[in-house]
């Protein structure tokens, strides 16, 4: 779960990271009291959850009234990269003599938490650690320890950040850190971190992404996450119905159990030349009902000319799936969409007995399976 | 023959008085794992299937002389639960567990460079020596006895893969469902060192997906080390890149690594065939037989 800039703002504050003052609003009346209040000049930045914002329009500076109206009105209600915007956080503008980079994250590979410090902030970061990658210096932590002061400090050595500023930066690298492991982070990024001509460090942006497993144990992130929703509405209706779904260009829609299969099964449409409208994996042991919702959810995109499903029962039961494709297919005067259905595995037997055939086509292997249900999509291509 | 797993494993399941613990501890049963003992805290005295329950897994160590354990522990509960495994000194721990945060993962990865327990999991189906124990939900009936090992980062995808081998009546020495979590106990290293290492696995397939670099790294390990031919599966050719796709490492950052042709250059690179389907890899192995 990725929070809005503003959002993570505030956790960096309420941890004593420096971040310049600033206001969220959500109209031009709004911002012009909210800059009037924290004075000019100061920036305004669109909250949505989209990299390069500023290239995109979304970030303007206005150094007075005027300016800020303008920016206002062009940001507000503009549509960035697919993201409505509806909100704004106005902010105080930093004077800045540098940017640095300063970011915590786990390494998988080394299945520890990683602190990295860089004075190539301000840019595009994967590129530089692609590029220069000798320019992030990086200090693994052993997470049942935490991160020790020392480690922080020569993370800042490491980097070649200004000894003048290296206590003060080696302080944020040590308070993100604490935040990060406080607030099951998976990555929490201050890009740039700002020098300012006095020679203070500010935090002119902020990254916040919560492990989504551990939401359980913050409460206060859990609320957060409403606000941060995807801005596709099929993605949010997805959230609803708490299914691990992404929506994709094609018109092949596909249903399965465990995200190493549904993947399988995406592969195999392109494989057969088909193209798939979406991932839609229903997790383990899905019941009736659940399947009924992800043939509503996959009707719901416009672009799905035929579904998928493709069952492999562990945990899952062949005889619940069938009673879900029965239930919400049974509702229709006319099925939307030709639906191909495969099962294998615990209880598959018992699940043919009761799937009802007139609603849907069944297939015994996979292959045959995505080969129907890219065939359909063709047709129903054809005839549009 | 097979790794890890076999008819004189004694197992002792975490959780086994919870929905899920307590039917798969009977289809375990079922299929004839040696299922000697559950631990609950506080459920200790009752029985599950005719199965004497402890408190602790300490206790059911003890008593039933358990060295392997099966969790299904709820998510907030799990690491504890596969601390407690390991400070028992079992030889095996398999956490089914789904949703178990990254940072207690990493806390539990430190711990397990101290101890001689090996852990599979979390967020897997488990294992299976087909004809001698499962630990783990996988469904027993589609696996067959034989001598090919399979290592998948996936459940569903090993089942579709090893379905499609048994129907060509290829059995399976043993099958380990990694896991695809970010960090996980047994890699694909360790699993190909295993079966490399076994005498009667002739053959190995290794279902892998995109995400992290799990598989270049076993890539590297077969080219040096693995005798034994290996066929490959790499799931989510398809995926856009930052998206995630479910699993918490199925995601692409779009920076070359982790990517699925990533993967297959590096498994080609070291003379791994890879199935663009699931019955091309099993055209693999029988070639391979």
């Amino acid at each position: 779960m990725k929070l809005h800039e503003y959002q993570a703002k505030q956790v960096f504050a309420d941890a004593g990271v420096p971040t310049p003052a600033s206001t969220l609003a959500s109209d031009v009346d709004g911002v012009l009291a909210a800059a009037d209040e924290i004075g000019y000049p100061v920036a305004i930045k669109a909250q949505v959850q989209v990299g390069g914002r500023g290239k995109a329009g979304g970030i303007k500076l206005a150094d007075d009234a005027d300016e800020a109206r303008d920016a206002a009105e062009s940001i507000l209600g503009m549509d960035l990269k697919g993201y409505h915007v509806d909100r704004v956080l106005v902010e105080e503008a930093v004077d800045f003599v540098n940017e640095l980079y300063v970011g915590v994250t786990m390494d998988r590979g080394e299945g520890k938490p990683v602190a990295m410090v860089s004075t190539k902030g301000g840019v595009d970061i994967e590129q530089v650690a692609e590029e220069t990658p000798e320019a992030i210096a990086r200090e693994h932590v052993d997470p049942a320890f935490g991160m020790h002061p020392y480690q922080a400090r020569k993370a800042v050595y490491d980097a070649d950040v200004d000894p003048d500023l290296a206590l003060d930066v080696a302080g944020v690298l040590t308070t993100l850190y604490e935040l990060w492991d406080d607030r099951d982070g998976s990555d929490a990024e201050i890009n740039p971190l700002m020098v300012t001509s006095d020679g203070e460090v500010i935090a002119a942006d902020a990254v916040m992404n919560i492990d989504e497993d551990a939401l359980f144990r913050q409460p206060e992130l859990a609320e957060m996450e409403d606000e941060a929703a995807s801005g596709d509405e099929l993605e949010q209706k997805a959230d609803e119905y708490d299914f691990d779904y992404v929506r994709l260009e094609g018109n092949v829609g596909i249903i399965g159990n465990g995200a190493g299969l549904v993947m399988t099964t995406l592969d195999l449409v392109d494989h057969y030349g088909g193209k798939p409208a979406n991932f839609l994996d229903v997790g383990g042991g899905a019941k009736a009902e659940r399947i009924a919702n992800a043939l509503d959810m996959v009707f719901s995109d416009e672009n799905v000319d035929s579904v998928v499903f493709n069952i492999f029962g562990g945990i899952t039961r062949g005889d619940e799936v069938a009673k879900g494709i029965n239930e919400a297919l049974g509702q229709f005067d006319e099925i939307p969409k030709p639906v191909v259905v495969r099962l294998a595995g615990t209880n598959w037997e018992e699940g043919m007995e009761i799937l009802n055939e007139d609603l849907v086509t069944v297939e015994q292997t996979l292959e045959d399976a995505v080969q129907r249900a890219v065939a359909y999509a063709e047709d129903e291509e054809g005839d549009q | 023959m097979s790794v890890l797993v076999d008819d004189d494993t004694r197992v002792v399941v975490q959780g086994i008085t919870g929905g899920e613990g307590k039917f798969h501890a009977g289809q375990m049963l079922e299929y004839g794992t040696n299922v000697v003992a559950g631990a609950v805290p506080g459920k200790g005295g009752q029985e599950v299937h005719g199965v004497p329950v402890y408190d602790t897994v300490d206790e059911a160590v003890e008593e039933e002389d358990a060295d392997a354990s099966v969790i299904f522990v709820p998510p907030a509960f799990a690491a504890d639960a596969i601390f407690e495994a390991l400070d028992t000194d079992l030889d095996l721990a398999v956490a089914i567990t789904e949703g178990v945060p990254t940072q207690d993962m990493a806390k539990v990865n430190k711990r397990l460079t101290e101890t001689d327990t090996r852990l599979i999991g979390p967020n897997c189906p488990g294992l299976i020596t087909p004809g001698e124990a499962k630990l783990g939900i996988l469904p027993g009936n589609i696996f067959a006895e034989g001598d090919v090992g399979l290592v998948s980062r996936s459940g569903t995808l090993t089942y579709q893969v090893v379905d499609s081998l048994t129907q060509r009546g290829i059995g399976q020495t043993t099958a380990i469902g990694i896991g695809g979590d970010p960090i996980i106990g047994t890699d694909f290293v360790d699993a190909l060192e295993l079966f490399e290492n076994d005498p009667d696995t002739k053959a190995i397939v290794m279902c892998g997906e995109i995400g992290g670099e799990d598989e270049e790294e076993a890539a590297a390990y077969i080219d040096e080390h693995v005798e034994t031919p290996v066929a490959g599966f790499i799931a989510g050719r398809t995926a856009p890149p930052g998206k995630r796709m479910g699993h918490a490492g199925a995601i692409v950052s779009g920076s070359g690594t982790g990517t699925a042709e990533s993967k297959i250059d590096a498994l080609n690179d070291a003379g791994v065939p890879v199935g663009d389907t699931p019955e091309e890899v099993a055209d693999h192995i029988e070639s391979f037989l």
